[in-house]
């Protein structure tokens, strides 16, 4: 289908395609096996200029349009899902500042981010604070001319490898979620260590940790945006997030039916490829009209954002739930057309069932984000009576 | 130090076809592609660039569409692209194009280091290299596997031989042809693809580059292909019976009426 996407939309397509496939192929399997930090993989990418994707020219990117990330992240995707989220993650951290930071802080941290050298990270989640960020317990103290933090954040992706952090901390806990505070903290702060990396089902190859906070001081210049703020820079900065998250699921969902298009062409059974039997035939165009479906709303939601429509944030969460849950159908019935050998470790598909659960549950569980969802729906019919 | 690489635009290897009478490939049949064995010529370029701050350019001879492979060229961050290109040169064998090339570099002037693949994926005559060569009145050096030291004037080399490598030394200006053991070309970089977009190519024709028309196209082509064809792959398997010495000694038998032992 034609999305009518502009030349430097495709340019950025095409080299992310070009990067994932002879550069991220031959090394998923492998990486995920060994659930090693892509470090190579990510200069690969720094290389080609794929962190300049979102960051705005001004702070030496090269675009900072949602499309542009969205198509960047399905094409990695559609070869690792675990890179994606490695790559996905820097831009997460980058955007409050982009959205909410001061141009000092942008000056600062961006250009970093941008050249890859620097990776990025977000932090919001804790123990008793997933779908209710409005639980976090980790503590910003005024002292003198900046901050003292100390708590831990838990599940962090790019933790322990990320050197720059923006998380989210109470300055007042008596005002509720009006007393939250985002920071940016460096990885050499003094006090700033990180926990056991996770072992995970799917993404192994990225990196999921603790970061623990002792007493860590952060200058008041690195506050982001004012402080109070901290809990809708959070909410709105996963409100722009998710199409990345939706992008990633459709980027395994199109890996996952290429692969299982390409198996039943070959493998013979009763004297024919399996492609020419008609329960194979449906699940190809379930799959087909599936992916093509979260496509379109993916990328109208981001060409939205892109033209300033201001509210995305409903059709930014269904985006990333409808293509979060197509992606395991998706996933799963190519380990069915597979057969055998699709439950093996030796073909992709497997993986990209595992590395398709986490995007039903990060960003928003669906759960949650069908919550909200619902919340707007009615809210509208009532403002209409 | 000016680096000169010469470039050319190739049909993707699997859709070459052959024209019956010529002998010649058939253009516009198959995607155009840089030819691979000039990628190396082009990112051992990049990397005297990067190493040396030379300064790197890229010349091609051919049609108008080879400006894409010379943008791809650019974006993989050489400095600037020549595209010579006239109806005139059409026909022209290797002697002829290197004798066009030839020119290009006077016209461009200041030459140190030209680089150039080892032979195309079409003709694969392996031939303008040194032809270029001869036409600048320069050294030569084929089969470069590794650059080991550069300066204005001299270059020391390490090149493939038949039984193994040898290290040589080189007044510039001079010519090399690469081998693809001397590097591991990179992907562009995207700022480099947006750049290489917007960027100007000079277009030099026949009369740009002050050329002896009798040393151009068909006229100035002395190489006549008697016959090109592809290659017979039937391959014919046969079993052999009986008890394995019985099996040795038949199958020394065939290789000897074979000739191949």
């Amino acid at each position: 289908m034609d999305y009518c996407l502009d030349d430097e939309h495709k340019t950025m397509r095409d080299l992310a395609r070009r990067v994932a496939e002879e550069k991220i192929i031959p090394a998923r399997a492998e990486l995920d096996e060994k659930e090693e930090f892509p470090w190579q993989l990510m200069k690969e990418l720094a290389d080609s200029d794929m962190f300049r994707v979102f960051i705005p020219e001004e702070y030496d990117g090269l675009s900072g349009r949602t499309l542009d990330l969205c198509l960047v992240i399905e094409e990695i995707s559609r070869a690792c899902g675990s890179i994606a989220i490695t790559y996905a993650a820097s831009a997460l951290g980058a955007l409050p500042i982009i959205f909410f930071g001061s141009e000092e802080m942008k000056r600062k941290y961006l250009p970093g981010i941008a050249s890859g050298q620097r990776l990025g990270a977000f932090a919001l989640t804790e123990a008793g604070a997933g779908s209710d960020p409005s639980n976090i317990k980790t503590t910003a103290v005024r002292n003198g001319e900046g901050y003292q933090i100390s708590g831990t954040k838990q599940f962090i992706t790019n933790g322990g490898e990320a050197e720059v952090y923006t998380l989210v901390a109470m300055t007042d806990a008596t005002k509720g979620s009006r007393g939250a505070t985002a920071f940016v903290m460096e990885k050499d702060t003094p006090g700033f260590s990180f926990g056991k990396k996770e072992k995970k089902m799917g993404i192994r190859s990225s990196s999921t940790r603790e970061l623990v906070f002792r007493d860590c001081p952060v200058p008041s210049e690195d506050v982001v945006g004012r402080e109070g703020q901290g809990f809708i820079i959070a909410i709105r900065t996963l409100d722009r997030s998710r199409p990345g998250v939706a992008s990633q699921a459709l980027g395994i969902a199109q890996g996952a039916m290429e692969a299982a298009v390409d198996y039943s062409r070959q493998r013979v059974q009763y004297g024919h490829p399996v492609s020419s039997f008609q329960s194979i035939q449906h699940m190809i165009a379930n799959m087909a009209i599936d992916i093509e479906a979260a496509r379109s709303l993916v990328y109208t939601v981001a060409r939205s954002m892109d033209n300033g429509d201001k509210n995305f944030a409903e059709p930014a969460a269904m985006a990333k739930v409808f293509a979060s849950d197509m992606a395991m159908r998706v996933t799963n019935d190519a380990i069915q057309i597979l057969g055998g050998v699709g439950y093996m470790r030796d073909y992709p598909v497997e993986k990209m069932m595992r590395d398709a659960k986490i995007t039903q549950i990060y960003e928003g569980t669906n759960q949650v984000l069908r919550n909200n969802i619902a919340l707007e729906v009615l809210k509208r019919k009532a403002l209409r009576e | 130090m000016n680096v000169f690489i010469c470039m050319k635009q190739v049909p993707e290897t699997p859709s070459v076809e052959i024209q019956e009478q010529s002998g010649t490939v058939v253009r516009g049949k198959g995607k155009p592609v840089i030819n691979p064995s000039d990628l190396y010529a082009l990112e051992e370029g990049v990397r005297l660039k990067e190493a040396h701050g030379c300064r790197v350019s890229v010349i091609t001879m051919g049609p108008p569409e080879a400006e894409e492979s010379l943008r791809e060229a650019l974006a993989l961050g050489i400095d600037q692209a020549y595209l010579l290109c006239d109806s005139q040169f059409d026909g022209s064998d290797t002697l002829a194009t290197a004798y066009v090339l030839s020119r290009a570099v006077h016209k461009i002037g200041e030459p140190g280091t030209i680089i150039c693949g080892r032979q195309s994926t079409d003709g694969s005559t392996g031939q303008v290299a040194a032809q270029l060569a001869q036409w600048l009145d320069m050294p030569f050096a084929a089969l470069v596997n590794r650059i080991e030291e550069v300066s204005e004037d001299r270059i020391k080399l390490r090149r493939l031989d038949d039984e193994g490598y040898r290290t040589v030394e080189m007044s510039l200006p001079g010519v090399i042809s690469v081998v693809k053991e001397i590097n591991e070309p990179r992907l562009p970089s995207l700022r480099g693809l947006m750049q290489s977009k917007k960027a100007k190519i000079p277009v030099w024709t026949a009369a740009d580059l002050k050329v002896d028309p009798a040393r151009i196209g068909s006229k100035g082509s002395p190489t006549r292909i008697s016959s090109a064809f592809f290659p017979d792959r039937t391959r014919q398997a046969e079993l052999l019976q009986g008890a394995p010495a019985s099996q040795v000694d038949q199958l020394i038998d065939r290789l000897r009426s074979a000739g191949a032992i």
